[in-house]
């Protein structure tokens, strides 16, 4: 066989052994989500209207002020200001977390680097509901911490059913998909790279600085997408810690569905959708030439 | 001259197993030194330790007199090329070489004009905003190279530096590598274990083995005055013969006396006789001190590389005259061609070319380059 009918006849292997995963992701990625749009734009009887997504920019309710002066507010911009809040303090927080331990982690010895790992990802065995309701019977008023304060005489703390409780239950959520991809680019830097930064003068911090960090950059985009957008759709955990009241563009979708409202529930995740995708490309866009081509 | 680096008893052990065992080195300011033996012989942790990457378990480090032990690898004023040339993927060719002086905050237009000279030094001018990752072998360690001299070491140590390139090109850059050195006046460190690399470059070898200086000379001294079987055999092809010291100058060997020039060994003392490929001269039987039979002859483009069997021991003969297999041939040894060592331990290891094969050898050899 020559080399070019060889060279054909793997890519046909490959071809071959890709087939069902692409059966796999149009079926359960690329036709739900063109069912999403198509309900998106349609109405009950299914002809095309854009009322939907219409309805998502000027629906308008009246919230109360801190200093109780009732005040219009369009609901579901506010909805999706509140989400993009909470998960950009969430990612913020796992970045500030999850970097140094992935860092740590990746300096570790190798018998050390695997129990620490397989300690990150021990939480995400458990079901993501079990793990919410923890947080509510260590958070609640009469929860463990605070029985916990009131044996050494402390005052009690109100956790549950604030903005901290919600983002203290994303991050526990979430961390793991901040440190993981994290650590398997520092896993595999070069520790030669690291020896070269120290020989021509750099101490400990210069190195994190001058070659860790910036060598990491991949690991950081990827961990904070996997950490944004999650965190950004969720809904059970402000349910649940959140005492309902800080109700997310996630809840809203849910509610919207449980109430059979599909095709406005469509429209709101197509919404969301489309702002998700714009942000990605133009993070992938800020950050790629320099992570990915060198050159300053 | 002055000593730039000592190494007093330096002594390093890996899980239990000895690398490092009592090394003592004087680096003379100015000088090209290599660190010569094979794979796993402890050269590149005798780097490590000047470096700063390793700690000594015994011995010092001494630097300009001072000793260093415990100064880390940034305050040393040592830089290092790395076997796989460690460029910042990061950085283009202007900031990798630039890397050094930032770190230090010196003025930009100092880092303009200092990349630019160091540049020029590895002939790279013109690269400066090139990715380091595209860039050929050869331009990478010149990069390396650039790097590592920006900063005006007191010496420069390279961690086998071409052993990644191609044949053609590691020859361009002994030559380029020798002249940067002349250059600059930088004491260099070389690591290699390519006999040829350090014959042709260094003004001193030091030839190790088993965590153990062996010899330590110029070229010229290593080759022709080998200390033992170890350095005859890894220095260039040698017959090493067993061999009894009649009285200076006659040595008694495969059933003839010799006249040499080694003296000052004891009446009838059991010798290492090392005789170089080159210098057999090939007579007819009848002249010949010894006689043999030709068994393998190998065409080497300069040479003929023949296999002889005497007296049932293989020597090999350098020739450019044609001889073929089966032949009956005499040989002689001027008193020069004769060089005697001390008996050691690595006598009978070494010197017969009984299982010699050239493809034998290159397998062997590829094999033990990726290991350090």
């Amino acid at each position: 066989m020559n080399r070019k009918a060889r060279g054909d006849s793997i890519a046909a292997v490959q071809r071959a052994a890709l087939a069902p995963y692409t059966v796999w992701a149009v079926v359960f990625i690329v036709v739900p989500l063109f069912f999403i749009a198509y309900y998106a734009f349609t109405d009950d009887s299914f002809r095309f209207t854009t009322a939907n997504i219409v309805r998502f920019f000027t629906t308008t309710s009246e919230v109360v002020t801190e200093k109780g002066i009732p005040r219009e507010v369009r609901t579901y911009l506010l909805i999706f200001a509140r989400s993009l809040k909470l998960a950009v303090i969430s990612t913020i927080l796992c970045l500030l977390l999850g970097y140094p331990f992935a860092y740590l982690i990746s300096r570790a010895g190798a018998r050390a680097q695997k129990t620490m790992i397989t300690l990150v990802m021990v939480p995400m065995w458990m079901n993501f509901l079990i793990r919410t309701y923890a947080w509510m019977t260590l958070l609640q008023d009469t929860g463990l911490i605070n029985s916990f304060l009131g044996m050494l005489h402390l005052p009690a703390l109100h956790m549950i059913g604030t903005e901290g409780a919600v983002v203290v239950g994303m991050v526990y959520d979430y961390l793991p998909y901040m440190i993981l991809p994290i650590y398997s680019v520092m896993a595999k830097m070069d520790e030669k790279l690291i020896e070269a930064a120290h020989d021509l003068g750099c101490s400990s911090s210069g190195v994190l600085r001058r070659v860790v960090v910036p060598l990491s950059m991949p690991g950081v985009v990827s961990g904070i997408t996997m950490v944004l957008v999650p965190s950004i759709s969720t809904f059970y955990i402000s349910q649940k810690l959140g005492n309902g009241k800080f109700y997310l563009i996630g809840d809203a979708i849910e509610s919207q569905y449980t109430a059979n409202n599909l095709h406005f529930a469509a429209a709101i995740a197509f919404i969301f959708m489309i702002v998700l995708l714009a942000a990605m490309a133009l993070m992938r866009k800020l950050t790629g030439r320099r992570v990915y081509e060198g050159g300053m | 001259m002055q000593k730039i680096i000592e190494l007093k008893n330096l002594t390093k052990s890996f899980d239990g197993e000895v690398v490092l065992d009592h090394i003592n080195l004087d680096i003379y300011d100015h000088e090209f030194l290599t660190l010569l033996g094979p794979s796993g012989c402890g050269k590149t942790t005798i780097l490590r330790l000047i470096g700063g990457f390793e700690t000594a378990d015994e011995g010092d480090v001494i630097f300009l007199g001072e000793r260093i032990n415990d100064v880390p690898p940034h305050k040393r004023q040592v830089n290092t090329v790395f076997q796989k040339y460690a460029l910042f993927p990061h950085l283009n060719v202007y900031e990798n070489v630039a890397f050094p002086l930032r770190e230090k905050k010196v003025p930009k237009s100092e880092i303009d004009a200092r990349v630019k000279e160091m540049l020029q030094l590895v002939t790279l001018t013109g690269f400066e905003k090139r990715n380091v990752t595209r860039l050929s072998g050869g331009q990478q360690q010149r990069v390396a190279i650039a790097r590592a001299l920006i900063s005006h070491p007191r010496v420069l140590l390279l961690d086998e530096p071409l052993s990644a390139l191609d044949l053609k090109l590691r020859k361009d850059m002994q030559t380029e590598l020798k002249r940067i050195q002349q250059a600059t006046g930088i004491t260099f460190v070389f690591v290699t274990h390519d006999q040829e690399e350090a014959l042709s470059m260094s003004d001193t070898i030091v030839v190790i083995s088993g965590g153990r200086i062996q010899q330590i000379g110029t070229p010229i001294d290593i080759y022709n005055e080998p200390v033992n079987a170890f350095v005859a055999d890894f220095i260039g092809e040698s017959n090493i013969v067993d061999g009894i010291m009649l009285s200076d100058c006659h040595v008694r060997m495969a059933g003839h006396t010799f006249d040499c020039l080694d003296a000052g060994f004891d009446q009838n003392e059991p010798v290492d006789v090392v005789i170089r490929p080159e210098d057999v001269d090939i007579v007819p039987p009848e002249k010949g001190m010894l006689r043999g039979v030709v068994t393998g002859v190998t065409f080497m483009g300069v040479h003929y590389e023949i296999i002889v069997d005497i007296a049932g021991f293989k020597w090999m003969i350098q020739t450019t005259d044609f001889v073929d297999v089966d032949e009956h041939i005499g040989i002689r040894l001027e008193p020069d061609a004769i060089h005697i060592m001390k008996k050691s331990e690595f006598s009978g290891m070494f010197g017969d070319y009984s299982s010699f094969s050239n493809e034998l050898d290159e397998l062997s050899n590829a094999e033990s380059e990726g290991e350090e």
